[in-house]
């Protein structure tokens, strides 16, 4: 596995993707804390791996199907409680389209 | 060290029995543990929240016998990160500080259909992204036996609640030792159900091929009582099995004939206290006395457990915590934002703290693009080479012993620098959650000093081996009394 060293800019941009507003003092901490983290993790690189599946789940998973029953979904106020915003029934947000940002990271 | 609290019971069966047979009424039992709460918390911290009108109203019902079940009027904990339909659940951050969940998780609707009393709401780290409880936005909680060491994490509040007597009960989660390791710490018994065993509807998620909901009890035996009433199918989980209904208090004081305890070579390495290996040495010869048999196995991708998790842990959670935008619930920034990205990049910053951060920019580093087959796809390989290891383990013995952590409880501060040094402290828990196994904790000692720290023996059982794991815990629990200990507190 490659062992590269992480830099500045490298965490700049996965704060990016992470959606993190992170201030130059986090980005500055974080720098070495992921390299050694990352150096640690790479520990796995030394295993032969050619031949083995993948595991994502403990559990052999099938899909789980049952009857299409409509069914009592949580009242709108419920929906609605926890929201910093609303409208009902939308929750609001400032404008989507048209930012500065790139939205594809 | 004291063997009794006072005159009620504190244990979950202790408690059970006493209201059942009229000796203590469920609002006096209530009232007790509300008010010891009140006296040792301010110093503990191991509740984020307590609604004692509501737990008296519940202790009330009880007793006039409109409130049933198999735990009738028994005090339980319930760790912050399980959502309840009253008070808030908060996983301990910011994010979340005044969230209030819209439905019950499933499994309290299962310990309300149980007829417990529930107290209140438990310290974590947030997120449950922890090994100490000192990752919460409300300090950390104390360890009960040494008020200046931590509890453990990141159920440490449900663990020190536990050890100090404030709850006859408690439930916890467990990631990659998030329920054993506090319980080691804090000289009390947890459990980790298999994964699949309990149903994780409303549980907030954090690594949802890890996570898994368990008990902690002063006894392996109000464990099982607990297991009874949290297991089973989900409808609402899909990845909770449907196993037929086990009664797990059933024979369970009944030693197992012919015992067969593996212990891993693996697990015999540097790094562990002296203390800790003498008192897990004594287990071993204690059990060799019941009639069981020792057998050597091997676990050999031992060493690769850390390191797989801390790429397959933070994936999942980079995964998970994207839901929180600061538009459906939530914290959101007050400050002026240009957009709707600004509006997430702001709020997010602002509403985790830094080991959950940590833990974002861990995964999404892995998933991204370039990085992905050799981080999170490799790490997938090598958690099936774990759970492989398990598997030919398991056909030469029944279950495998070992310490749950490698020290007793460290000090409050000591390894909040050095995030590495903080994972390094799972190393005999993670493998369990990686194969999705069974695993419990239970007190085998003490260490010598003025402030004797509780010391935590691990059994590891196949999946969906829990019968089995309780009633080999329990032979050895039955022939020792570290779980009639209790902190010296004032």
């Amino acid at each position: 596995m490659a062992q590269q060293k992480i830099t500045l800019e490298q965490v700049r941009h996965v704060a990016k993707l992470s959606r993190l507003a992170l201030s130059e003092e986090e980005l500055a901490t974080l720098t070495p804390q992921l390299e050694s983290i990352l150096e640690y993790v790479a520990k796995i690189g030394e295993l032969d791996v050619s031949n083995v599946e993948p595991m994502a789940h403990a559990i052999d998973l099938h899909n789980v199907l049952r009857d299409d029953i409509v069914e009592e979904a949580l009242p709108l106020d419920k929906v609605l409680q926890n929201a910093p915003d609303s409208d009902s029934p939308f929750f609001k947000v400032p404008k989507v389209i048209g930012g500065d940002e790139d939205s594809a990271g | 060290m004291r063997q009794e609290v006072s005159g009620f019971p504190d244990t979950l069966l202790g408690a059970r029995d006493a209201i059942r047979s009229k000796q203590v009424s469920a609002v006096e039992l209530t009232r007790h543990v509300l008010a010891r709460i009140e006296k040792l918390d301010p110093v503990l911290r191991a509740y984020n929240s307590i609604d004692a009108d509501r737990a008296l109203e519940q202790a009330r019902l009880v007793d006039e016998g409109k409130r049933t079940g198999p735990l009738a009027g028994v005090p339980i904990a319930l760790k912050d990160n399980i959502c309840t339909s009253w008070g808030t659940t908060t996983c301990s951050s910011r994010m979340l500080a005044n969230f209030r969940s819209p439905y019950d998780a499933t499994i309290v609707r299962k310990l309300d259909e149980a007829g417990v009393v529930f107290l209140g709401k438990t310290n974590l780290d947030e997120f449950a992204m922890g090994s100490s409880t000192e990752n919460s936005v409300n300090g950390p909680t104390r360890n009960p036996w040494d008020t200046n060491r931590v509890s453990g994490g990141s159920s440490g509040g449900s663990a020190a609640a536990m050890a100090a007597s404030m709850c006859c009960g408690a439930i916890g989660s467990d990631t990659g030792g998030s329920i054993r390791q506090p319980a080691g710490l804090c000289g009390v018994v947890g459990l980790k159900p298999t994964y699949g065993r309990v149903s994780r509807y409303g549980l907030v998620a954090f690594a949802s091929s890890l996570d898994q909901i368990g008990p902690f009890g002063w006894t392996v035996a109000d464990c099982a009582a607990l297991l009874n009433v949290l297991a089973g199918g989900d409808p609402r989980d899909s990845t909770c099995v449907n196993q037929p209904p086990e009664d797990f208090l059933a024979e369970l004081d009944q030693p197992i004939q012919g015992l067969r305890i593996g212990i891993a070579r693996e697990f015999d390495q540097e790094g562990v206290d002296p203390q800790v290996k003498a008192a897990v040495d004594a287990a071993v010869a204690q059990y060799r006395a019941l009639g069981a048999q020792i057998v050597d196995v091997s676990l050999p991708h031992t060493e690769y457990g850390i390191a797989a998790y801390y790429i397959i842990a933070p994936c999942e959670a980079s995964s998970n915590l994207a839901r929180y935008d600061g538009v459906h619930f939530g914290h959101r920034t007050k400050e002026p934002v240009r957009d709707i990205i600004e509006l997430f990049s702001k709020s997010r910053a602002e509403g985790f703290g830094a080991e959950v951060k940590r833990r974002i920019m861990i995964g999404t580093y892995a998933l991204s693009s370039g990085y992905y087959d050799a981080y999170y796809l490799r790490a997938l390989k090598v958690r099936r080479l774990i759970r492989n290891d398990f598997e030919a383990a398991f056909k030469s013995c029944d279950v495998i012993l070992s310490p749950t952590t490698p020290t007793p409880a460290f000090a409050i501060g000591e390894k909040t620098g050095d995030p590495l040094a903080m994972y390094l402290t799972d190393v005999f828990t993670v493998t369990c959650n990686i194969a999705g196994i069974c695993g419990i904790s239970l007190p085998c000692g003490f260490t010598s000093g003025d402030k004797p720290l509780p010391i935590g023996l691990q059994l590891l059982g196949p999946a969906f081996g829990e019968r089995t794991l309780l009633r080999a815990a329990r032979m050895y629990e039955q022939a020792t009394d570290w779980h009639r200990r209790r902190p010296p507190l004032a």
